[in-house]
């Protein structure tokens, strides 16, 4: 098949033009406007799985636990300390970077079973926390009475959700911009060096478990942002946020959209939700099983997912 | 204190059964297996099936449950997970949770959301005096079970030539095949018979935990904390892990219910930061 070249001036264009097309969103699909929202951040969180797993080759199967406590963080903080938004995301960023830096202790050493075992425990750990501490959480009625302060002291969330896509969609683009510059640095390369041969790397001096250690701990921060977002944007942290579920299903996202590029779990949220959004109607089970198929055909069929068919068809050129 | 000991002896044993067989394929084939739940569900629902629909008795169906799950793996060993042996754990487990996803779909769409009805056995039902305890006939006969399949197995690859050919390939995979045992059928068999295992095990939990198709994701945790605490490809390993977690979840229970399930949790973390690569870390099995 013949490729179609393009320079990096190009693939920038078209890297600026996807963000115009997703803020278009607003123009184009005006009562559908908490689902961009919802879009946007599990793309968000998507890509912080991909800095984990797609990048430093981390496999991690409890993602959710970053995610569900970034939203609590941000939703216990605006209920109980100050309600005013970007305070929260600041709140939930630190805990989550924390959280995931004292954990990355327990994840970098050990085999993939151990860390695999490692991740999930925690989730579900998390998880059951969340359960039983009823009287601050809510339990499985999920953390309610959550009210956000107008952003920047202008904009009320309101009920039809224009300002959370507004908020959801700036703080998602600069912080995927943020990650894409520390992939793209030299920091982000070791993570790819590393995950294409650990050997090498640690045979060329580098600190190999110090950066995967840094990617987990930014990768959870990123992650507890995006929780946050969803926390904020709809005043409501229920407990399905953290869990198994919620990280297999970011885990279906980012193969969907393809592990290891950085657009990938952007894409993957895009389509999963709209197509989840199109059949909502459809019994769960239904749905479960599709999904299990989908995974089945994407491990038989070869890997990459969409974006992965995209770069076949698109050749980088050199100038 | 005695009889919650006794609890949870029998219920580790329900986790030993279940999860032995997830320990031989991680270890010998280095396959992370997430879907090995849907192999006992397999087990389980058609054990409950055969008795409530057919009437055949207890015992005949456990051995077709055995069989049931053991046809399952193998076919699926074949189609699937045969391809993936030498692949990334991450489509190992892409795979699996796929597999798992489907088994709990099509499972609830043949037989329902709800649990499966199950009645003991006369012969198994009601409390026998044991040393002074009064201890419940059902869970006595899963920790006979649990014994029994111990020993079998301890047996089985300690002493048979095909134990040996498994040890071999365990250790040492490439040396194995260059000996001459053909190790993808030893694979193929070995991965059929932890599913026989796993159906057995699903078919006796019947009377313990209940059986729904939620079941592989729901117990999932703790047959792979069994496997991760006892050293994946080991036997006696996961026996004692899976002992160190029922008796510690019964007890959970019991004496702190409030913390629920969360000590379970603790517990693995705590052994993991100890032994890093389970109890009984692998050098063969043994």
């Amino acid at each position: 098949m013949k490729t179609l070249a393009l320079s990096p001036t190009q693939l920038r264009a078209i890297e600026v033009a996807f963000w115009l097309v997703v803020g278009c969103g607003y123009f184009l699909l005006p009562d559908k406007l908490t689902l961009l929202s919802q879009v946007l951040i599990f793309g968000l969180f998507a890509v912080s799985l991909d800095m984990a797993l797609g990048y430093a080759g981390i496999l991690t199967v409890g993602h959710a636990a970053f995610f569900g406590a970034g939203a609590y963080a941000a939703g216990l903080f605006a209920k109980h300390a100050w309600s005013e938004p970007f305070t929260g995301l600041l709140v939930a960023l630190v805990v989550c970077v924390a959280l995931g830096y004292m954990l990355s202790y327990l994840v970098v050493r050990g085999a993939d079973l151990t860390r695999l075992m490692i991740t999930i425990g925690v989730c579900v750990l998390l998880a059951e926390l969340a359960n039983r501490l009823a009287p601050i959480t809510g339990g499985t009625d999920g953390l309610q009475g959550v009210v956000i302060a107008p952003v920047l002291g202008f904009f009320d969330f309101d009920l039809y959700g224009k300002t959370a896509f507004w908020y959801a969609f700036g703080i998602v683009l600069l912080t995927f911009l943020a990650v894409r510059r520390i992939l793209s640095s030299p920091f982000g390369l070791t993570l790819r060096g590393i995950h294409d041969s650990r050997k090498r790397m640690l045979a060329i001096g580098s600190p190999v478990e110090a950066r995967l250690r840094l990617a987990y701990a930014l990768s959870a921060g990123v992650a507890g942002i995006a929780g946050a977002l969803l926390a904020q944007t709809t005043q409501f942290v229920g407990i399905e946020s953290i869990g198994f579920n919620r990280s297999a299903e970011v885990l279906i996202i980012l193969v969907l959209g393809g592990t290891g590029r950085l657009y990938g779990g952007m894409i993957g949220a895009i389509v999963y939700m709209l197509v989840h959004d199109a059949f909502a109607d459809l019994n769960p089970e239904y749905w479960m099983f599709w999904l299990g198929i989908f995974l089945i055909a994407a491990v038989m069929l070869g890997r990459g997912g969409i974006m992965g068919a995209l770069s076949r068809l698109v050749k980088r050129s050199a100038s | 204190m005695g009889i919650v000991i006794f609890d949870g002896v029998a219920y580790g044993m329900l986790l030993f059964l279940i999860a032995v067989g997830l320990s031989i394929t991680m270890g010998l084939m280095n396959f992370v297996n997430l879907a090995h739940g849907s192999f006992a569900m397999v087990g389980g629902y058609t054990a409950a099936v055969l008795m409530g629909r057919y009437g055949i008795g207890f015992f005949p169906s456990l051995l077709a449950a055995f069989v049931a799950a053991a046809l399952v793996g193998a076919v699926l060993e074949r189609v699937f997970y045969r391809r993936l042996y030498r692949a990334h754990p991450l489509d190992q487990v892409l795979l699996s949770i796929g597999v798992a996803f489907v088994s709990i779909a099509a499972f609830t769409y043949f037989f329902g959301p709800t649990m499966q009805a199950f009645q003991l056995p006369v012969l198994l039902e009601g409390q026998v005096s044991l040393g002074g305890f009064e201890v419940g006939r059902y869970r006595l006969f899963l920790i006979i079970c649990g014994v029994l399949v111990l020993v079998g197995l301890l047996l089985g690859i300690g002493k048979t030539r095909y134990g040996a050919m498994v040890r071999a390939a365990v250790d040492n995979q490439r040396v194995a095949a260059g000996t001459g045992i053909h190790v993808q059928r030893l694979f193929f068999l070995t991965f059929s018979l932890g599913c026989g295992l796993a159906g057995l095990g699903g078919a006796l939990s019947l009377g313990m935990l209940g059986l729904e198709p939620s079941f592989p994701l729901k117990y999932l945790v703790y047959f792979l904390i069994v496997v991760c605490v006892g050293g994946a490809g080991t036997i006696t390993g996961p026996f004692l892990a899976a002992l160190l977690v029922g008796i510690v979840d019964v007890a959970g229970k019991y004496y702190l219910p409030q913390a629920g399930a969360f000590l379970i949790y603790v517990v693995m973390i705590a052994m993991l930061l100890l032994r890093p690569n389970g109890i009984i870390p692998r050098k063969g099995l043994a």
